[in-house]
């Protein structure tokens, strides 16, 4: 029965005989399947290890300031936190956009290397789709309270209020809404279906260890999968649509919030290279913050062989490289300006370099312009603790880079009559400072009990995953990897 | 009496085998039988003989569900039921509806996506006979399995077991109902 049609390579690849590239391993040493399975449900199963307690403990006293803050603010009013005319959109607004753009690299990961089916994406995705959803929690804190009122929040939702007014659909803090809660809805649902079959996985070890009440819970949410491969079949489609959709979206996203800013007719802002530029940087400080959180748990929990060393390079490379198309956009944003000849656009950028924020502005340029590029050098690139430490600076960088963006066009618009100055208040910081705690819990709560990496991700890039044998051979070194298509000639045996 | 079977399982070690085994069970003309294993094998649908998933049908009425009640809503909000001037702009236009309409097309999307997974997978079903088999752990680590069901007209107990040894199976083991 001639059911497996057998496709051969082009003519062009017998005559020009393309040369074999290696490819780095993804999995090093040659683990096996159950090395992998051990590794990363180890890390559930173990013991709590003491610094865990110790990194919780600490989280949970910072995340208390975000509380404390938003308690006093319900308390008391909007007031307590530094705006004042003209800057009514502060420091909310700048952490709002910093913290969506911190998930964005999560979905990047998952959703747009898998549709160019990078396969480094597999050791890292889990745990960057768990710090895009917790990233996107703490985002939506600030709008939400920063409305005032924060019971009249639903009026943000398409219900009519009291009066029977609908709300403007042609305002883009209205698009945010639903920009920003697709994005956390579709999120989570990637994160959940991706990590069916791991939770299969445990909840069968916690059965076999007879602890009944965990693998209840994780077989709950397993919801009976059995590893069935016409269950797969769906599965993969399935997923392939979701990465096919969370691409398109999240780049709406940081493009809608941008459309908050390019919309306005404030100097500064009205501009359209915001969607690019704000999507450019969503992705860097998402980056930042992926190679800040897997650097740490890579040596505690020696996961060296998944998280490789080509993985760490792929990272700082595109770290790199949108860290590049952010200076292009510093620098078109100046030369447009001038090239716009719009005096008032002039001034704004004049003064974001040489005025009252000087100081924000060179500390932006100097953390996301000039850090990314020491990861031009491979020595940089494989010094982990160095990669580090610049990956903190992007983080730092691309916060002041929205403060700059709102503070000095508000600041200093068209009446030097309306002219001030931003002060944050300790209310505004604590709140702020808060939520790197609640976003530490959330995230130290997932790597105890939840699979770490996606466990039969990992399993398809193994060597031995192959139905003809490891990778390396001619077959797939051409690029024609599919197995199915090279039936003849395989190492299998025929049949 | 004895309980009723639900199939044969067979083990396998490792992806080749498996492979070649589903190529053979196919070829028997099998319908009712599945493979298990700890992630999915490329290449192994074909070898199984399963069409393309159906999927994507499902996921396309979602996303044009979505993109319609995004343009009916705002339409229907903005435009009809209360009109409202903002900004001497139109009362309805598709240009500020779109992004709106976006992203419920792929909100509707990843629900329509999900939710028809889960119906073609006859998901959630926490009670199966082959989850009673005592090695399945292993079919989630590093072991492969393929299960002839009982309910398959070609299924007879001796030539199937007989299938699945000349495909290279280890420990057939019959499964209860």
């Amino acid at each position: 029965m001639a059911h497996v049609e057998q496709t051969a390579p082009p003519a062009i690849l017998r005559e020009v005989k393309p040369a074999i590239l290696p490819r780095a391993e993804l999995v090093e040493h040659g683990r096996s399947f159950t090395w992998i399975t051990e590794k990363i449900c180890g890390i559930v199963e173990g013991q709590t290890p003491t610094w865990w307690w110790w990194c919780f403990a600490v989280a949970c006293f910072v995340a208390s300031f975000t509380f404390a803050g938003i308690t006093y603010l319900v308390a008391t009013g909007v007031g307590v936190w530094g705006h004042r005319n003209p800057v009514n959109w502060g420091w909310p607004i700048v952490n709002f956009v910093f913290w969506i753009g911190i998930g964005h690299a999560g979905t990047l990961i998952s959703a747009i290397l898998c549709l160019l089916r990078q396969k480094w994406r597999t050791s890292i995705n889990r745990s960057a789709e768990a710090m895009t959803i917790f990233a996107v929690v703490c985002a939506g804190i600030f709008p939400v309270f920063h409305v005032g009122r924060v019971w009249y929040a639903w009026f943000l939702f398409p219900i009519p209020n009291s009066n029977a007014i609908w709300q403007n659909f042609r305002s883009p803090l209205e698009w945010d809404v639903f920009a920003v809660s697709t994005y956390g809805t579709v999120s989570v649902l990637f994160w959940y279906v991706g990590m069916i079959p791991d939770l299969a996985v445990l909840r069968d070890r916690f059965q076999e260890k007879g602890r009944r009440v965990r693998s209840f819970c994780y077989g709950l949410f397993a919801m009976g999968w059995r590893g069935s491969n016409r269950h797969w079949s769906n599965y993969e489609m399935a997923y392939l649509i979701l990465a096919g959709i969370a691409t398109p979206l999240v780049l709406s996203v940081h493009t809608v919030v941008s459309f908050d800013f390019a919309v306005a007719l404030i100097p500064g802002w009205h501009t359209t290279i915001f969607p690019p530029y704000f999507v450019a940087g969503a992705i860097f400080s998402g980056f930042g913050m992926v190679l800040t959180l897997m650097l740490p748990l890579r040596s505690i929990y020696r996961l060296e062989d998944l998280i490789t060393q080509y993985h760490i390079d792929c990272m700082c490379k595109i770290t790199l490289a949108t860290g590049t198309m952010v200076g292009y956009a510093y620098a078109m944003e100046f030369f447009i300006a001038w090239y716009g000849a719009n005096p008032f656009e002039g001034f704004t950028f004049i003064n974001r370099a040489f005025g009252p924020y000087a100081w924000a502005y060179w500390i932006m340029i100097s953390c996301n312009v000039i850090t990314p590029q020491f990861f031009w050098f491979k020595s940089v690139r494989r010094n982990t603790t160095m990669v580090w430490v610049l990956s903190l600076f992007v983080n730092v960088g691309m916060w002041f880079e929205r403060f700059v963006i709102i503070c000095t066009s508000l600041t200093r618009d068209f009446l030097p009559s309306s002219w001030g100055y931003l002060s944050p208040t300790v209310v505004d910081i604590f709140t702020f400072f808060g939520t790197f705690g609640l976003f530490s819990v959330l995230f130290l709560l997932f790597i105890r009990f939840l699979p770490l990496m996606a466990i039969a991700e990992l399993k398809v890039v193994t060597p031995q995953a192959d139905v003809h044998g490891p990778h390396g051979t001619p077959e797939h070194a051409t690029g024609f990897g599919d197995p199915v298509e090279v039936e003849q000639g395989g190492p299998s045996p025929k049949h | 009496m004895a309980a009723q079977t639900y199939g044969l399982i067979a083990t396998f070690d490792n992806t080749p085998a498996l492979y070649h085994a589903a190529q053979q069970v196919r070829d028997a003309g099998y319908k009712n039988w599945d493979c298990i294993t700890p992630f999915p094998v490329h290449g192994l649908d074909r070898a199984m003989g399963l069409r393309r998933s159906i999927v994507p049908r499902i996921s396309l009425v979602g996303g044009i569900t979505g993109f319609c009640t995004g343009m009916l809503l705002i339409w229907w909000a903005n435009g009809f039921e209360y009109k409202l001037i903002v900004g001497g702009k139109p009362y309805f236009s598709p240009m500020f509806a779109f992004p709106i309409s976006y992203e419920l097309t792929i909100l509707f999307t990843a629900f329509a996506t999900i939710i028809g997974m889960f119906v073609l997978n006859g998901l959630p079903m926490h009670y199966h006979p082959v989850l009673k088999y005592d090695q399945i752990r292993r079919g989630m680590d590093d072991t492969f399995f393929i299960v002839v069901e009982a309910r398959d007209p070609r299924f007879n107990l001796a030539n199937t077991k007989a299938l699945l040894e000349k495909a290279g199976g280890r420990e057939i083991v019959e499964l209860e109902a």
